[in-house]
């Protein structure tokens, strides 16, 4: 079966496997985000005072009112004391012990003793809840739902990615809009999510988490002051202290009661200071577990304290015995109507019902009942409004469930506005009313957290299961693929098979039981359903004599480099300081491998000792430029290697860290004569980049051919080079130019990058279209009288030496002129001389790698010119280097070692971050996207998109597609390699017949070709190596995500991290895909470029 | 191969490690509040001479290659002087390969060079005191297959110990514990002289293990 598949099915066949393996990370991966995850549409309307949130009339006929909206007010001023971490146990009111029992002395209980005195002596004036708080408990995400009552998740997605100010409606902003002055004192966090909404702020920094006492003590320098001075409407105080001590200490030290100690004098501070219109709130914004840590949704951290209380009388009744549990954001809408603000417009708490009783003394059971309810319609409506609003803009939210709601609150609705017309039976109607409303907020609450904010851990683990299983099949199928007699058929229409088994199975069950088919299920039952036949081959023969392949192939130090990078991941210190730990561990591997050499003898020329011991027979002749070269190569690349770390920018974890300040653009700088030298040097690197390719490519004998692609690469490139040059003039000079250039300025600096990238895309193109780069000479019509191969009978290094060209001629088409002749005998002897066929797989590839740079490197600023050159320097160190420990197995299989793919990805990550990238979000560089698009892109957001992720992702695409170079430049190399000429034998050389002479010449990349099975394999090979590796990385990315999902920053670092690496992934395999399509393509012109010369020559 | 050999070597090891231990327990009495951490840069000079002056003493007394030949005394003194410049040369050497591997290039120069030359003390010392300033036979020894008797087996194991015990010293300094030992350079030097240790112990009882299949030429 195998033998019957033509060359070309066997290309498309070893794509196509390819495209299958990266369908199971891809479907592994959409599994794990959808479980991991959560989105939620962020919308920007806004509630406001003049619009009520439904039909029917504000209770009171509270327009006309001042200071007054959906509610009258009730409380014109609130001091909010957010104390991070304030467990609710940490504030519960120790009840007296039962005698007999030993008294408990844990650290924070009963710390809190002005709550417990107010709840005992004043207890309608006070009161205590369990507020239960919704994971993510991060104090980001609880700020944003403490003041937006929404559900904050992990990605809001929302217009703005670059910074953190919250775009929704919030209470800060209502506060802002009715014109109330709000002063804020403590974390800064509050700075970047309500940039410039308080009227006097004083911010203290949370980075530090070891720091226990400098932002309480700020709060408290500037609390009572501020209070006493009476120039604010709402004051909020958010303290760290007790957070820090948790992350420090634990809450079981010591010092965890000395810090409650002291919020409790806070407290009982404020109290004394209060006013009777004054409410004063004490909330924690999430609890902390065990170790003090949070961020998770364990018991212990989703309860935390929230006390009320007002000098004058809040509540009906005396408080339970045990404290009642409410949501958290229930306090957003109580707020609102409490100051009388409209409730935010995204808000899902329900109202705390009990406070708009109007306290004991209103002596009225029925009007305050009343206001209860009106409270809970406002509440309902506006949650209706949203609800409404926000499944018409996604479709996020069960219908099913949605209508019931709407049902539940259209009657409740309907049956309150009736009872307002005709209060009849008041009491019962009221009662079931708010039961009603009760139900339909709760159930609305329940919908968004049902799609908002739950981990789903049975996703995460099959989508983390799914990543394992396909890097595992990457492993056994890069060992089994060079394999003799290994079936590409079976191993596509199998899964194919299974997987589309699967699929239907699961699409038919879904449509049986009438639920609705999520296409990330669907993705992921299909990849697993096709692995299923391989996991049971591996299974199988697990236990036979004869594994499916030898465990782990690698070399043990790189095994051990590897190991040592997947671990990094699960590291918060080792992801924010990637970017100096990953050119560290190159130099690692760069030290191994020269190491290597040096230990196998191939470094340096043998001494006399090691001859001796090997004898005269040793077929490893040194190297012709024999020496310390590959050492040469090693210090290079650690040169260029350290330069290229010379251009990083700063994680915003480690404040003590510089950015380096040749990432901006030069348009920043402000000296005019550093500047222009600025200039000239990343003009002189595009230059230099252009002329090191030109002097490979001519090295090769690649620039002689009268191709298009040829051509281009002549004249379209330095086209390309001024064109960028231009553009960078106008880009870093354009507030200098006169006024009445102005409007040319601008058009052009649209124009040039366009046209740049034009080139390039054309220049692509036209490799695609012809990318054999290969000069014919001396055709048949002029040798016909000669003997075969006579321009090789000299000694072929001179000409080569003379020419810098690399005659060849494929041994395969001489047999197939012999052949030919052989039935043709009549034709008499050809000659053809093919230049450059040895380097025409890689000449294609380093065109187009350089084809694809110039465009990405334009998104850049550009100093980054610069690392690109280094970016291609590095590169091709590195394969040389690569190539010297790279044995050419002559006729396959050929193999491509692990040591190349690992040195090859980390090189691809450093890069990443010597083009001033950080696995965050706040640093993309979102001015790529108005690279040729200087006034925006009006609506689409496609483009945008693809230039950003083009910059962001360009060093992943450009390693990717330059993949297959680790499989062909050992082939390359082979000119300077091993086998020249035996010594002594330069003689014989001279008088051998031809054909022997013309087996010594090296046929380089032709030897690929000579065994195109084998040439199929190695290419299968090396991309399921490289898809291991990134696989790996991306299935250690996911792990550390999960395990370390209770972990302080994993929505800071982990998540981030695990984005950015699933893009980048997926980024890099369509890379590695398009750099193998593109080396098969060069493939198949070469055979029919053979093919047409063979007719010709018979013609 | 004989027993007496490897018991001299351990012996002589064994001195190498004590000379550690003096130099982080002796100082003290002669300098107040003398910690390895605080007075980092003192202990590092302190353990470098003390290794060094051991190392050339063990070299003197046990004399592991035989030189045939009696040389003159200006032989001797070029010989003394080339093993100094060559000394100096690993420093300088090794202080830029730090550089290249990430440490700073103008902050902490003293510091980086200090490590460079406690390195130099534990590889670049023993391969003189052994070697002589002679680069074939280092590289030699380096090789597959290039020892040739079980002190260049020993300064095999010390070096390359030495080596992984500063590479590895460096994965700690980027984590957020806190530690005075994550700053540069003192958990690579405590790396490298844990590594330098390590190899000491361990050579002599590798040897004597694999005594069976360890075959040298000139023996």
């Amino acid at each position: 079966m195998n033998i019957l598949l033509s060359p070309r099915m066997r290309k498309v066949s070893v794509l196509l496997f390819l495209a299958w393996v990266c369908f199971l990370f891809y479907a592994g991966i959409a599994l794990f985000t959808s479980g991991f995850l959560l989105t939620r549409l962020e919308l920007t309307n806004q509630s406001s005072c003049q619009e009520p949130p439904g039909p029917g009339p504000l209770p009171w006929g509270s327009h006309g009112k001042p200071g007054a909206c959906w509610m009258p007010s009730r409380f014109s001023r609130v001091v909010l004391v957010l104390i991070d971490a304030l467990r609710f146990d940490f504030a519960q009111p120790q009840r007296s012990h039962v005698p007999g029992e030993p008294p408990v002395s844990v650290p924070f209980l009963g710390k809190l003793g002005s709550l417990q005195r107010i709840l005992e002596s004043q207890p309608y004036h006070g009161r205590l809840y369990r507020s239960q708080v919704d994971p993510p408990t991060t104090t980001m995400q609880r700020l944003k739902a403490l003041t937006t009552g929404s559900l904050p998740t992990f990605i809001d997605a929302g217009s703005n990615f670059a910074s953190h100010a919250i775009v929704e409606d919030n209470l800060i902003q209502q506060l802002n809009s009715a014109g109330r002055r709000v002063v804020f004192m403590g974390d800064d966090t509050w700075r970047d999510l309500f940039p410039g909404a308080f009227s006097q702020a004083f911010f203290f920094s949370s980075f530090n988490v070891r720091d226990l006492h400098t932002v309480d003590n700020g709060i408290l320098e500037h609390l009572y002051p501020t209070l006493d001075g009476g120039a604010w409407d709402v004051l909020i105080a958010h303290f760290l202290g007790v957070d820090h001590c948790g992350h420090k200490h634990g809450p079981h030290h010591p010092e965890m009661a000395k810090k409650l100690s002291q919020m409790d004098q806070v407290i009982q501070g404020l109290i004394e200071r209060l006013e009777n219109d004054t409410l004063l709130v004490v909330a924690g914004d999430h609890g902390m577990t065990m170790n003090g840590d949070h961020g998770g949704d364990s018991e212990l951290e989703v309860s935390a304290a929230l006390f009320l209380y007002s000098p004058t009388a809040l509540f009906p009744s005396v408080p339970p015995e045990e404290p009642e549990v409410i949501p958290q954001v229930s306090l957003v809408p109580t707020l609102a109507l409490l100051l009388g603000l409209p409730i935010p417009f995204g808000n899902t708490g329900e109202v705390m019902a009990e406070l708009f009783s109007g306290g004991s003394d209103s002596s009225d059971p029925h009007s305050s009942a009343l206001a209860q309810v009106s409270a809970l319609h406002i509440n309902a409506q506006q949650v209706s409004r949203f609800l409404h609003t926000y499944s018409a803009a996604t479709q996020d939210l069960q219908v099913k469930e949605l209508h019931r709601l709407q049902t539940l609150f259209s009657t409740a609705s309907a049956r309150y506005q009736h009872f307002l017309r005709d209060p009849q039976e008041a009491e019962a109607a009221l009662s079931t009313l708010t039961a009603e409303f009760q139900q339909f907020l709760r159930g609305a609450r329940a919908l968004c957290i049902e799609s908002w904010a739950r981990f789903s851990l049975v996703r995460m683990a099959g989508g983390a299961a799914l990543l394992a299983a396909a890097c595992l099949l990457c492993l056994l199928a890069s060992q089994l693929a060079v394999a003799p007699g290994f079936l590409f058929c079976p191993l596509l229409l199998i899964p194919v098979a299974w997987g589309l088994t699967w699929t239907i199975l699961y699409a038919g069950v879904a449509v049986t039981t009438g639920s609705k088919i999520d296409s990330v299920v669907l993705g992921a039952v299909a990849a697993a359903g096709s692995l299923l036949p391989f996991l049971w081959k591996a299974w199988v023969s697990r236990g036979s004599k004869r594994p499916l392949a030898p465990l782990l192939p690698v070399p043990r130090p790189v095994l051990i480099l590897l190991l040592i990078r997947l671990a990094t991941f699960f590291s918060d210190s080792f992801v924010v300081a990637e970017a100096r730990a990953t050119p560290f561990l190159l130099g690692s591997l760069v030290f191994f491998l020269v190491a290597q050499l040096h230990w196998e003898g191939q470094l340096l020329p043998p001494k006399p000792l090691t001859i001796s011991r090997l004898g005269s027979s040793a077929p490893t002749a040194p190297p012709r430029h024999g020496g310390a070269r590959a050492l040469w190569l090693g210090i290079g690349l650690l040169l260029f290697t350290r330069l290229a770390g010379l251009f990083h920018r700063c994680p915003e974890e480690t404040p003590a860290c510089r950015s380096s300040p040749w990432l901006s653009p030069l348009a920043s700088m402000v000296g005019g004569r550093a500047k222009n030298l600025w200039y000239g040097a990343c003009v002189g690197a595009l230059v230099a980049l252009l002329v090191v390719v030109r002097l490979w490519l001519r090295r090769y004998g690649n620039l002689k051919s009268p191709e298009p692609p040829v051509l281009f690469v002549r004249w379209g490139l330095p086209l390309m080079v001024l064109g960028t040059a231009a553009y960078w003039a106008l880009a870093s000079g354009a507030e200098e130019a006169p006024p009445r250039l102005r409007a040319l300025v601008a058009g052009a600096s649209a124009v040039l990058p366009r046209a740049v990238m034009g080139l390039a895309a054309l220049g692509l193109l036209l490799l695609l279209w012809r990318p054999v780069t290969v000069l014919v000479k001396a055709g048949a019509a002029t040798s016909r009288t000669r003997t075969i191969l006579t321009p090789f009978s000299g000694p072929p290094t001179s000409q080569a030496d003379l020419d810098y060209v690399v005659p060849q001629i494929y041994r395969h088409m001489q047999e197939e002129f012999q052949g030919r002749l052989a039935r043709t005998k009549a034709q008499g002897p050809i000659t053809v001389a093919a230049y450059q066929l040895g380097s025409v797989y890689s000449a294609a590839m380093v065109t187009a790698l350089l084809l694809l740079a110039f465009p990405l490197l334009l998104l850049h600023v550009e100093r980054v010119s610069l690392v690109f050159l280094l970016l291609f320097l590095q590169s091709f160190l590195l394969l040389h280097l690569l190539a010297a420990g790279t044995p050419v197995a002559t006729p396959g299989p050929f193999t491509v070692l692990w040591q190349a793919v690992s040195a090859w990805v980390l090189l691809a990550t450093q890069t990443f971050y010597s083009t001033g990238h950080q696995p965050v979000f706040s640093a993309i560089h979102w001015h790529a996207a108005f690279v040729g698009f200087p006034d925006g892109h009006g609506s689409s957001t496609w483009l945008p998109a693809l230039l950003v992720g083009a910059n962001t992702f360009a060093s992943h695409l450009l390693f990717a597609v330059g993949c297959p170079l680790l499989l062909l430049w050992p082939f390359l190399c082979e000119r300077q390699g091993p086998k020249r000429r035996l010594p002594g034998s330069e003689s014989e050389a001279r008088v051998r017949p031809e054909e022997e002479e013309e087996q010594q010449e090296p046929l380089m990349e032709m030897r690929l070709r000579d065994a195109p099975n084998h040439f199929n394999a190695a290419l299968l090979q090396l991309g399921l190596k490289y898809l291991f590796i990134l696989g790996a990385q991306i299935l250690a990315c996911a792990l550390a995500a999960s395990i370390l999902r209770r972990h302080l920053m994993v929505w800071k670092v982990f998540a981030p991290k695990f984005i950015f690496e699933a893009v980048g992934f997926i980024v890099s395999s369509v890379g590695l895909l398009l750099g193998i399509a593109l080396v098969m393509r060069v493939d198949v012109a070469v055979s029919s470029w053979f093919k047409k010369l063979v007719l010709a020559q018979q013609r | 191969m004989k027993d007496t050999d490897i018991k001299r070597l351990l012996y002589t090891n064994l001195l190498c490690v004590f000379s550690i231990f003096l130099s982080i327990f002796i100082p003290s009495f002669f300098v107040d509040n003398f910690s390895v951490l605080e007075a980092h840069l003192t202990w590092l000079c302190i353990c470098s001479a003390s290794v060094t002056t051991v190392n050339l003493l063990s070299y003197l007394v046990v004399k592991p290659n035989v030189s045939s030949k009696r040389s003159s005394l200006s032989h001797k003194v070029t010989r003394a002087l080339k093993c100094c410049v060559c000394f100096l040369m690993s420093c300088f050497l090794l202080h830029i390969i730090f550089v290249l591997y990430g440490a700073p290039l103008i902050e902490l120069v003293l510091e980086t060079f200090l490590f460079a030359v406690v390195l130099s003390t534990f590889t670049t010392v023993p391969c003189l005191c052994l070697l002589g300033p002679n680069l074939k036979a280092w590289l030699r020894v380096f090789s597959r297959n290039g020892v040739t008797s079980i002190w260049e087996n020993s300064l095999q194991i010390t070096t390359v110990s030495s080596f992984i015990g500063a590479w590895l010293g460096a994965f700690p300094i980027p984590l957020d514990w806190e530690r005075p030992w994550q700053v540069w350079p003192i958990s690579c030097t405590l790396g490298a002289t844990f590594g330098y240790v390590a190899g000491l112990v361990i050579s002599p009882l590798w040897i004597y293990w694999n005594r069976k299949q360890l075959t040298y030429k000139n023996n």
